[in-house]
């Protein structure tokens, strides 16, 4: 995908193929030959980690989807049907479950590290904007999948998110009938959620395609923000950057196995194992953890339609990150003040998300109103304010020289 | 130095924070005591012995008001269960009454039940229970022990992830049927409701369900109110859970399988980086 092509068709076959359907060459160009700055950590693993996770959640998803079945009378007895009669079905269903949870797990860290180093910034910001259209598509995939068995927290999320869209002034009540399918969460909504719920999984393919595509353009970031400028800064993509990344996916896979097997209900909820039951509402209505800092932000704000508001802004503002930085220096590692900034900023999100698990009283919904506060401040004044004020640290020259330039020569340094 | 200014302003931060929020919380049933299960942990599995007395209060006790309904005679028989024979699970099911139908008259009919047979209700439908047991319909115990929960909050759920706790639906249900003590002064109890200090509310529609003494054991193991609920809650767990031995067993085959294979990994990650890290011209 990015320039001309080394490859040099072998035998009589790939020759031929070569002619007509170049793909072997395009796959050497993309991932073989493709070069990648010598300097990445470990970090820069998660964007394959997420290929992984992905793959792993269509693959288990499929084989769940051929055992499942969307009506609200048999969607709880068949997800329990998987867990006891299919062969390995407890298996299929604690990997999907917990593999939604570790896909948001990667995709934050993932976003974290192109926050942290400036990945958004000209020339890669349609490669950023693409991955916060993957987000959003995630986020409305995870949702859909989590209505499915039926359960009361699952009913109940359906039941509260689509009712956030009644927020929207005239057609708001107009817009969540036409959701339902109905006059309230039924058969209707269950139904739909089930066939986006398969659909949507291959768009975000389909954008992951795109994502790869917009990367290879321009380029792989790197931990200094320094654009690769010869041969020297780079290395080829296999073997280096392929056994780098297997390596740190198995990691991965230790701990996502750790809680596949040991602890598979932990970050569910319980009430999920009681059947869907629309003249019960449950004490406390929680979404999976991996949006309950947006939920603490909904809540932080007394108005439905202002929440609602910064709901949605809370994610769209990333797309505006690459124009809202106004610094020109990349990574944070030479943006003292940028650093620290971001710091407050993650432990802000952090905080969001424990304030989203509990109750909105007293000093709670203060604390959520202050770090909803505060992330906005930080797109909408810090961002565009520090690259005025901020004194930047002087960059390398290269990669090369700040991988090999400073410090003892090669050879006699630690060892990692 | 930059990063430890950052983590402690991050840390001042949340704990003042923290120290705004801590009042707000209302005041909920105490925690049920952790109790300890032969299931807990990544190398437990279920105790046969123990998921046969836990059946037999189900059958003695529970069952008259609760149904079972995503469980089958089979599976009294499967691995990693009580451990009865297909024969002895054959044996329980016929000594159940089973409605079958409709017949060649198109009528429904009563015959002894059969292996493949699911556990029959106790109630034709859930307002028949309402109405013979004052207006609550007792929940379906098949998923029960994993549909309660108890919030132990921070930093409890941070540690209940590294010691691998999953049990806070057995202890709760142990605590349930231990919990029955007479109202504090001052308690409304509602018509036909009864005091449990573990029950969210205090006031629980069922009655205290079993006693001292009220189920016999035949292998000498102690009949006592402690002991009844931890053979329950442990059954419950099993019909809630039943590949949990299976579980175990095939989590350590793979995470013995993914650090080993991790660590080929790393070392050939090494060998393949070792000339870019330290290469031979910049000496």
């Amino acid at each position: 995908m990015s320039g001309h092509s080394t490859y040099q068709p072998q035998g009589a076959f790939m020759k031929w193929m070569e002619r007509r359907l170049p793909i072997a060459s395009l796959v050497y160009s993309s991932f073989i030959a493709y070069p990648t700055p010598r300097n990445l950590n470990y970090w820069w693993t998660f964007g394959g980690i997420l290929t992984f996770m992905l793959t792993v959640q269509i693959v288990t998803g499929i084989v769940l989807a051929m055992h499942y079945t969307p009506n609200v009378n048999l969607a709880f007895d068949s997800v329990e049907g998987i867990m006891r009669d299919v062969n390995y079905g407890w298996l299929l269903r604690y990997i999907h479950a917990n593999g939604a949870s570790f896909f948001f797990v990667a995709v934050y860290i993932h976003m974290a590290r192109g926050m942290y180093y400036g990945s958004y910034k000209e020339p890669r910001e349609v490669l950023w904007i693409l991955g916060v259209i993957l987000f959003l598509l995630m986020v409305a995939t995870g949702f859909m999948g989590y209505v499915l068995p039926w359960g009361q927290m699952s009913f109940w999320a359906a039941t509260v998110i689509t009712n956030l869209f009644s927020a929207i002034p005239v057609a708001g009540h107009g817009i969540v009938t036409w959701l339902w399918g109905g006059f309230a969460v039924g058969n209707p909504t269950l139904n739909r959620f089930y066939s986006l719920h398969y659909l949507l999984p291959f768009v975000i393919a389909g954008v992951v395609v795109l994502h790869i595509w917009a990367l290879h353009m321009v380029g792989q970031n790197n931990p200094t923000g320094v654009e690769p400028k010869d041969e020297k800064d780079t290395v080829a993509f296999t073997p280096y950057a392929t056994v780098k990344d297997a390596f740190f996916i198995g990691v991965f896979c230790i701990v996502f196995a750790y809680f596949i097997f040991y602890i598979p209900n932990y970050l569910g909820h319980s009430d999920n194992y009681i059947p869907a039951n629309p003249s019960q509402t449950p004490t406390h209505i929680v979404p999976e953890w991996y949006y309950l800092p947006f939920y603490a932000i909904l809540r932080a704000i007394p108005s439905k339609l202002l929440g609602v508001t910064a709901l949605g802004a809370s994610i769209v503002v990333l797309a505006f990150m690459p124009w809202l930085d106004t610094s020109r220096v990349r990574s944070a590692n030479y943006r003292p003040l940028y650093r620290q900034f971001l710091f407050i900023f993650f432990a802000a999100v952090i905080g969001l998300g424990y304030l989203g698990s509990q109750e909105p009283v007293g000093g709670y919904v203060l604390a959520a109103r202050l770090l909803t506060a505060y992330y906005f401040a930080f797109f909408f004044i810090i961002l565009p304010l520090l690259g005025l004020f901020e004194t930047t640290k002087p960059l390398p020259n290269s990669i090369s020289e700040s991988v090999l330039g400073k410090g003892a020569p090669a050879g006699s340094g630690g060892r990692a | 130095m930059s990063r430890q200014r950052v983590i402690v302003a991050a840390a001042v931060l949340a704990a003042s924070l923290s120290a705004t929020a801590v009042p707000a919380l209302a005041q909920g049933p105490p925690p049920p005591p952790r109790e300890h299960w032969s299931f807990s942990g990544p190398f437990g599995q279920y105790d046969p012995q123990q998921l046969q007395r836990g059946f037999k209060i189900y059958r003695e006790v529970c069952s008259t008001c609760h149904s079972l309904k995503l469980l089958s005679f089979r599976n009294l028989a499967d691995p990693g269960g009580p451990g009865f024979t297909e024969a002895q699970a054959a044996a329980i099911a016929a000594t159940f009454q089973v409605t079958d139908g409709p017949n060649d008259q198109g009528q429904m009919f009563q015959r002894p039940g059969k292996i493949s047979d699911y556990f029959p209700l106790p109630f034709p439908n859930a307002q028949a229970a309402a109405a013979a047991l004052g207006g609550k319909v007792p929940p379906d115990m098949s998923t029960l022990a994993k549909a309660r929960s108890h919030e132990g909050g921070f930093p409890q759920f941070i540690f209940d992830a590294f010691t691998a706790y999953q049990e806070d639906g057995p202890d709760y249900i142990h605590a349930i049927i231990n919990g029955y003590t007479t109202a504090p002064a001052g308690f409304a109890l509602p018509p036909g409701g009864q005091y449990n200090k573990y029950f969210p509310g205090g006031a629980i529609g069922m009655p205290q369900p079993i006693k001292d003494g009220q189920v016999k054991y035949t292998d000498g193991t102690p009949e006592t109110l402690d002991q009844y609920g931890k053979d329950v809650a442990a059954f419950l767990m099993w019909a809630s859970e039943p590949k949990l031995d299976e579980r175990h067993r095939l989590g350590f085959q793979v995470m013995i399988f993914l650090i080993v294979f991790t660590g080929l990994l790393y070392f050939t990650k090494k060998k393949v980086w070792h000339d870019v890290h330290e290469p031979a011209v910049s000496s």
